[in-house]
């Protein structure tokens, strides 16, 4: 009895382990990062915030257009690396009308999505009606809502008419709406991605990476690099310490700028530092609570030292800006003298609002950027008077319920990531709860307008914003990478939604 | 005997049971609507109201609850709703990843600490016995995502031996996978070894004073002749308790290992999960771990059986 039960049991360990053996299996075996130059070339990249799926039309998050826009998906048009610029993609050139509500785009011809359909007009008037329809659940289909009707005029002519002037519109389309999908490729968009784009999806393992390949029928000119493993790491120690050991190339976005002076003195590594769309902003409610008393939020703006809390808080990366305009868009401004530090005109300011010693509840995004420039903020304005009471919410979760909709805080941090979203200052009921209808009326205008029209306008609603002071802007986020010596093409800015891989080389 | 398997497979069920209202409890009052997190930032109410109508979390709480217990007992997790693939399949596989780190830590631990312990207690009046209870101190001390983190300081990114992390499974590359094995399942399997080894220590020097052991070796055993004929067995009792104990210690420790050496296992898919607020998921890894700790609790008894077979006599 004894030894038939010790054979069972070694039987059920052995089949067990067998089975074992395929654990973590996933799909694909790990990429490495052996690169040669050529046909058979790799790469390797890092980055923090994983894709919960490959469907961006009904899941939200950076994550998912950072990988698959402009690599796997291309829409109309695109934004240029380099300039900023909106340039063609998919459509070789367009028209737009004198009354600026009609555009008339030439598409590309001898296009095929990667499920081998080819790419006409009826699939660009399949995926912006699909944009407005129950399909798209994410609030960026906000953005297609200025669409009246698509009409396909020929294979390769489609006219989009548009109910009023809108110059956001052709830069949304630069952006994951304007992706465009085939009629035939959409049953599984959470897990197979059918697109017209130089790359497509060769495997994805949860939790680890998501490996996209060449494609060999693109329309275009053919990436140099082959194969690109993105690699996702929560921990940013773990990805610095990824790329030192050489299990990666390219650190995508460095969480932590106090690690970059380990790579800036080694040879085996280069460094890029640019401009991101993310602006760090200290926001006020500007409806409740002190912080709705004009003098309070100027004070508060003059108490801090944005050049020291740069330096505290993110290790002096980063760039300083006075509104909530990147250095890349066409109306920046530099408005960072509006405020200058001033702890006595701060002093004098709460004085005169009548409030000598104040309580403020800081209800921090519990992420490491918020954290840090808090701590400092704090410091900063209790030296003026005020008591910043810090309560870090969990992200998104918490924080989402409790600052975001129903607005029960008095100061909060977080980084506003989306490109061109100072248009928020026009929504009263965003968290910001700002109600200014000259603001509302100059981004109609800057909308409508010419080109020249939109960059006079925007740039007035930058200025009264800061002047306003609906918000102080403690820093734009740079854009951190760093990767091995012989990589190339790396993006200084990131200017759009996506990480483009197309330029990417290796020397 | 057979009496005391049924009562233990009673208990189990019924702890089950509880556990997973704990759980399903906790997870309904924790704050954080899982639809607003999933739609993120500028959402539309009715967006959110359609999504949680899909999601089945407008329905009453004892609705959920008994239509999600339905599904566990057939082995239908449900739906994530983060990446809306079925849990069932995503658990089993990051579960076969983290046994393979628990497992060979508990290798680690025990091929630390039983000849440590032993060596610590057989001379435990004679320095090398006194260094080595003092090492284990300094071992229990040692939190694991410390002596992860010198791990791969050291030997991944100062001498390039060894990767700095990630998983390849055995079945692909066994190599890989043993490379990527090795660092991790020391820095778990450590620490955990000097927790062993002190009670491995405090079991033999218990044995070493019984009076039958007194009486082997007046029979003529040499010291280590009689440790294995007849003391081994009973220091045995006393360390499978804590090792079955230690299971929840080191999964737990997995949770923050498998961050370091950014292991797709079990404890970052649960910390994923709560961030998302993707309740189903981390209702159904909670229970899944539940029900580990309370099976290797359930064989430890039955093991006790034929370790010591006048437990199992004495029982029933």
């Amino acid at each position: 009895m004894k030894r038939r039960l010790r054979r069972l049991v070694v039987a059920i360990l052995v089949s067990g382990l067998l089975t074992a053996c395929s654990a973590g299996a996933g799909s694909a075996p790990q990429p490495t990062s052996t690169s040669t130059a050529g046909e058979d070339s790799s790469l390797v990249i890092g980055f923090s915030a994983e894709p919960a799926n490959l469907d961006f039309t009904r899941t939200d998050g950076a994550a998912i257009p950072e990988a698959l826009l402009v690599n796997v998906y291309e829409g109309l048009v695109k934004l240029d690396q380099s300039t900023g610029e909106i340039v063609p993609l998919l459509a070789e050139s367009w028209t737009v009308s004198e009354d600026r509500r009609t555009y008339e785009f030439t598409l590309r011809e001898g296009v095929r999505f990667s499920n081998g359909a080819e790419f006409t007009a009826e699939d660009v008037k399949f995926s912006i009606e699909r944009v407005k329809s129950d399909a798209w659940t994410i609030s960026l289909k906000k953005g297609m809502d200025v669409v009246e009707s698509v009409e396909v005029l020929s294979p390769t002519k489609v006219r989009v008419v548009l109910s009023k002037p809108s110059n956001s519109w052709l830069f949304a389309m630069t952006t994951r709406i304007g992706a465009m999908f085939s009629r035939t490729g959409v049953d599984d968009l959470a897990n197979k991605p059918v697109g017209t784009g130089p790359y497509v999806l060769k495997s994805w393992r949860r939790g680890d990476s998501i490996v996209l390949e060449r494609n060999e029928n693109y329309w275009g000119e053919p990436p140099a690099i082959k194969t690109v493993a993105l690699r996702y790491f929560k921990d940013p120690t773990a990805m610095t310490n990824a790329l030192l050991s050489g299990a990666i190339d390219v650190v995508g976005t460095l969480q932590a700028p106090e690690a970059l002076d380990q790579f800036t003195d080694d040879d085996r590594f280069q460094v890029i530092e640019g401009t991101t769309n993310g602006e760090v902003t200290l926001a006020f409610n500007n409806e409740s609570g002190p912080t709705s008393d004009i003098r309070v939020r100027k004070a508060i703006k003059h108490a801090i030292d944005h050049q020291a809390l740069l330096d505290t808080a993110w290790a002096g990366r980063g760039f300083l800006i006075g509104s909530h305009v990147p250095p890349t868009d066409p109306w920046y401004e530099d408005l960072t003298g509006l405020y200058p530090y001033d702890p006595k005109r701060a002093k004098d300011l709460l004085a005169e609002a009548g409030h000598e010693k104040l309580r403020l509840r800081f209800r921090i995004a519990n992420l490491p950027y918020a954290v840090a420039a808090a701590q400092v903020v704090a410091a900063q304005l209790a030296e003026v008077g005020i008591t910043a009471e810090i309560e870090p919410l969990e992200f998104p979760a918490r924080w989402l319920d409790e600052v975001f909709t129903k607005a029960d805080y008095d100061m909060s941090i977080v980084a506003h990531v989306e490109p061109r979203d100072i248009s928020t200052f026009g929504n009263p009921e965003y968290y910001w709860r700002y109600d200014n209808k000259e603001v509302r009326d100059l981004l109609a205008q800057a909308d409508a307008g010419t080109d020249d029209e939109q960059v006079t306008a925007m740039k007035r609603v930058a200025r009264t914003i800061a002047e306003d002071a609906a918000a102080d802007w403690l820093f734009l986020l740079p854009n951190l990478i760093v990767a091995k010596k012989d990589v190339t093409g790396l993006p200084k800015n990131r200017i759009g939604e996506a990480f483009d891989l197309t330029t990417l080389g290796r020397s | 005997m057979f009496l005391h398997i049924v009562h233990r497979t009673l208990a189990l069920v019924l702890t089950l049971l509880l556990a997973s209202i704990a759980v399903f409890l906790f997870m309904a009052v924790l704050p954080g609507d899982p639809a607003r997190v999933a739609l993120g930032v500028n959402a539309t109410p009715e967006a959110i109201a359609a999504l949680r109508a899909e999601f089945g979390t407008d329905r009453p709480l004892l609705v959920q609850y008994l239509d999600w217990v339905g599904g566990l007992v057939t082995g239908d997790f449900g739906v994530s709703y983060v990446t809306r693939a079925p849990i069932g399949p995503q658990i089993a596989d990051r579960l076969l990843v983290t046994l393979w780190l628990v497992g060979s830590a508990m290798v680690v631990a025990v091929v630390v600490a039983v000849p440590l312990g032993i060596l610590a207690a057989v001379r435990h009046r004679r320095l090398s016995g006194i260094l080595l209870s003092g090492l284990s101190q300094v071992g229990v001390a040692i939190p694991n995502f410390l002596a992860g983190i010198l791990l791969v300081a050291l030997f991944a990114v100062r001498w390039r031996l060894l990767p700095s992390g990630g998983w390849v499974p055995p079945a692909v590359d066994p190599l890989g996978f043993l490379q990527r094995l090795i660092l991790p399942a020391l820095a778990l399997g450590l620490v955990q070894g000097a927790v062993l080894t002190r009670y491995v220590r405090s079991a033999i020097l218990d044995v070493l004073r019984e009076d039958y052991l007194r009486t082997a070796r007046a029979k003529g055993l040499t010291l280590s002749g009689a440790l294995r004929r007849h003391g081994l067995r009973n220091a045995a009792i006393p360390v499978v308790t804590v090792l079955a104990l230690q299971l929840t210690t080191l999964l737990i420790g997995a949770v923050v290992i498998e961050r370091v050496f950014v292991i797709p296992g079990l404890g970052s898919l649960l910390l994923d999960g709560v961030a998302n607020r993707d309740l189903l998921l981390v209702q159904g890894v909670v229970m899944v771990l539940v029900l580990a700790v309370l099976l290797v609790n359930f064989v430890v008894d039955v093991l006790y059986t034929v370790l010591d077979p006048r437990i199992g006599r004495a029982v029933a």
